[in-house]
């Protein structure tokens, strides 16, 4: 019972397809409360595809999809604010919910980006709104939080830093996460769940026992495997979202 | 001091002004401004089946509004061609299917002038009431899809994901567009009204840093295209549309200036 409680989002063999060729097929995953699920794969593999069907966004040609959550929050791959639209960061903030602004700072000095909140959107750097979009996202404080390729174009110690921050998010709120990441650093050491997809689900399962199976051997190249393999091993330290360490 | 109609077209532009504000900075955010001028001229069609069959013209020019808007949506989903060659197909065909019932409507006495560029002494008491009534209801309708819609505006994905149903509230917004094109074409006429929409909505983004803030000066900026256009139109006798939309235009390269200084500021 309480395992179907903590169900947010359920994928039964679901698929999309698009002018008779079938982008991905077959996906079957679950997300709960708690818990992130992380899709890796190749370009073109369908990884955006399979998140928008969890978020409702695209429909299934096949299978079922279930949907639990009451508040979903996106952080979608690609988004350009159109320059004939004068919006700022605050505005930008509210989009779909309205939030006071004590919690938009808040969430803003999270992804550490408060300075920016009366700047104009299209003015930020790319790294820049990028962080905007996943404080957004972690102000709504949904139950389902979807993040693709939440880090693009963010500089290296930002990355760990909000890396650690979407852990952080996920223990706080309670909320699934379905994260989308090339960084299989992050994904190995502190994801529950990891789907490997190439149009279908390759292989699934937990880190560790991902590492080990040979579709994934075959989809990241030996060397990869073996060094990621051997990167499981916990952090003694933890970093601010400006890079320095936390005490 | 002035005629009765004068006022009378006072008081129906300035309300026309007010709800193209806003829908005019949707039209710009979402570079609408040719489906803006397709629904438009297919507006003529609409005033020539209103003559035909006798009905009320703001009506009939909102019905055809909206099925062409339809049409293009149904369009776009079975042809292969890109957004704006349809666009142009629709304008063009039902523009011209317009004309040609013009020419069989040879019964009738028709003000093609007033048609095309807008004539203040065809606006009654009546438009007056329609178009604020109308206009009203249109912006009251705007306020309680305005959160989906913009959000919509800025990601549709985003926006989908989120809950906000953009797909419904962009339906609505094409049939608001449609309405105030039919609620304008009488002052404006059908070549001009996405110019009312688009000029104003243009000068406010020059001017303004927030989304708000754009809307009320694109209203402000259209009532002041409004009313400077309409007594220039009755001292040098022109027809209104080009009058309101000239006016539109020197308030731009106005709005320019504040930028221009910016610029050369930002240099040094």
């Amino acid at each position: 019972m309480n395992e179907n409680n903590n169900l947010l989002v359920r994928l039964k063999d679901c698929g999309v397809q698009k002018s008779s060729k079938w982008i991905v097929k077959g996906i079957s995953l679950e997300i709960h409360k708690g818990k992130i699920v992380t899709l890796i794969g190749p370009n073109g593999s369908g990884k955006t595809t399979t998140a928008k069907m969890a978020l409702n966004i695209l429909k299934s040609d096949e299978g079922s999809i279930e949907n639990y959550s009451t508040k979903m929050a996106y952080v979608p791959q690609k988004i350009s604010i159109d320059w004939t639209m004068p919006l700022r960061v605050i505005d930008f903030m509210n989009l779909t919910s309205q939030i006071n602004k004590d919690e938009i700072i808040e969430a803003l000095e999270l992804t550490g980006v408060q300075h920016l909140i009366y700047n104009e959107i299209h003015n930020l750097s790319g790294g820049e709104f990028q962080r905007v979009l996943i404080a957004r996202a972690i102000a709504k404080k949904p139950d389902l939080l979807v993040l693709d390729e939440p880090v693009q174009g963010v500089d290296f110690n930002g990355e760990i830093a909000l890396y650690n921050l979407i852990k952080e998010i996920c223990t706080k709120l309670n909320c699934g996460i379905l994260l989308i990441s090339h960084d299989l650093h992050f994904v190995m050491s502190a994801t529950d769940h990891v789907i490997c997809l190439n149009g279908h689900i390759c292989c699934s399962g937990s880190p560790k026992s991902i590492v080990k199976n040979s579709s994934y051997i075959e989809l990241f190249g030996e060397h990869n495997a073996a060094t990621l393999s051997l990167y499981q091993h916990e952090h003694d330290h933890s970093h601010q979202t400006d890079g320095s360490v936390k005490n | 001091m002035f005629d009765d109609f004068f006022i009378r077209a006072l008081v129906a532009g300035v309300g026309i002004a007010i709800v193209a504000g806003p829908l005019g900075c949707l039209v710009i955010w979402r570079r609408l401004s040719y489906f803006g001028d397709t629904l438009s001229h297919s507006a003529l069609l609409g005033v020539t089946l209103a003559y035909s069959f006798s009905l009320n013209i703001t009506f009939s020019v909102f019905v055809i509004s909206a099925v062409v808007a339809l049409l293009l949506v149904s369009l776009q989903k079975r042809t292969k061609l890109a957004g704006d060659s349809l666009l142009g197909l629709l304008a063009h065909s039902t523009l011209a299917i317009g004309l040609v019932l013009i020419g069989f409507l040879s019964y009738i006495r028709f003000d093609l002038m007033g048609l095309l560029f807008g004539d203040i002494l065809a606006v009654t008491t009546a438009d007056i009431g329609l178009v604020w009534i109308g206009g009203s209801i249109i912006l009251i309708i705007l306020y309680f899809i305005w959160k989906s819609l913009f959000s919509a505006t800025v990601n549709y994905d985003l926006s989908a994901a989120e809950g906000m149903r953009p797909e419904f509230s962009n339906f609505i917004f094409t049939l608001l567009l449609a309405g105030v094109i039919a609620l304008s074409i009488k002052m404006i006429g059908a070549l001009l009204i996405t110019g009312l929409l688009l000029i104003p909505a243009a000068i406010a983004r020059n001017i303004s840093n927030s989304p708000i803030q754009m809307i009320v000066i694109a209203i402000l900026s259209g009532i002041l295209s409004v009313v400077v256009g309409l007594f220039a139109s009755l001292e040098i006798n022109t027809s209104s549309g080009p009058s309101i939309i000239v006016v539109a235009l020197i308030l731009f390269i106005i709005s320019l200036v504040p930028l221009e200084i910016k610029g050369q500021l930002q240099k040094r």
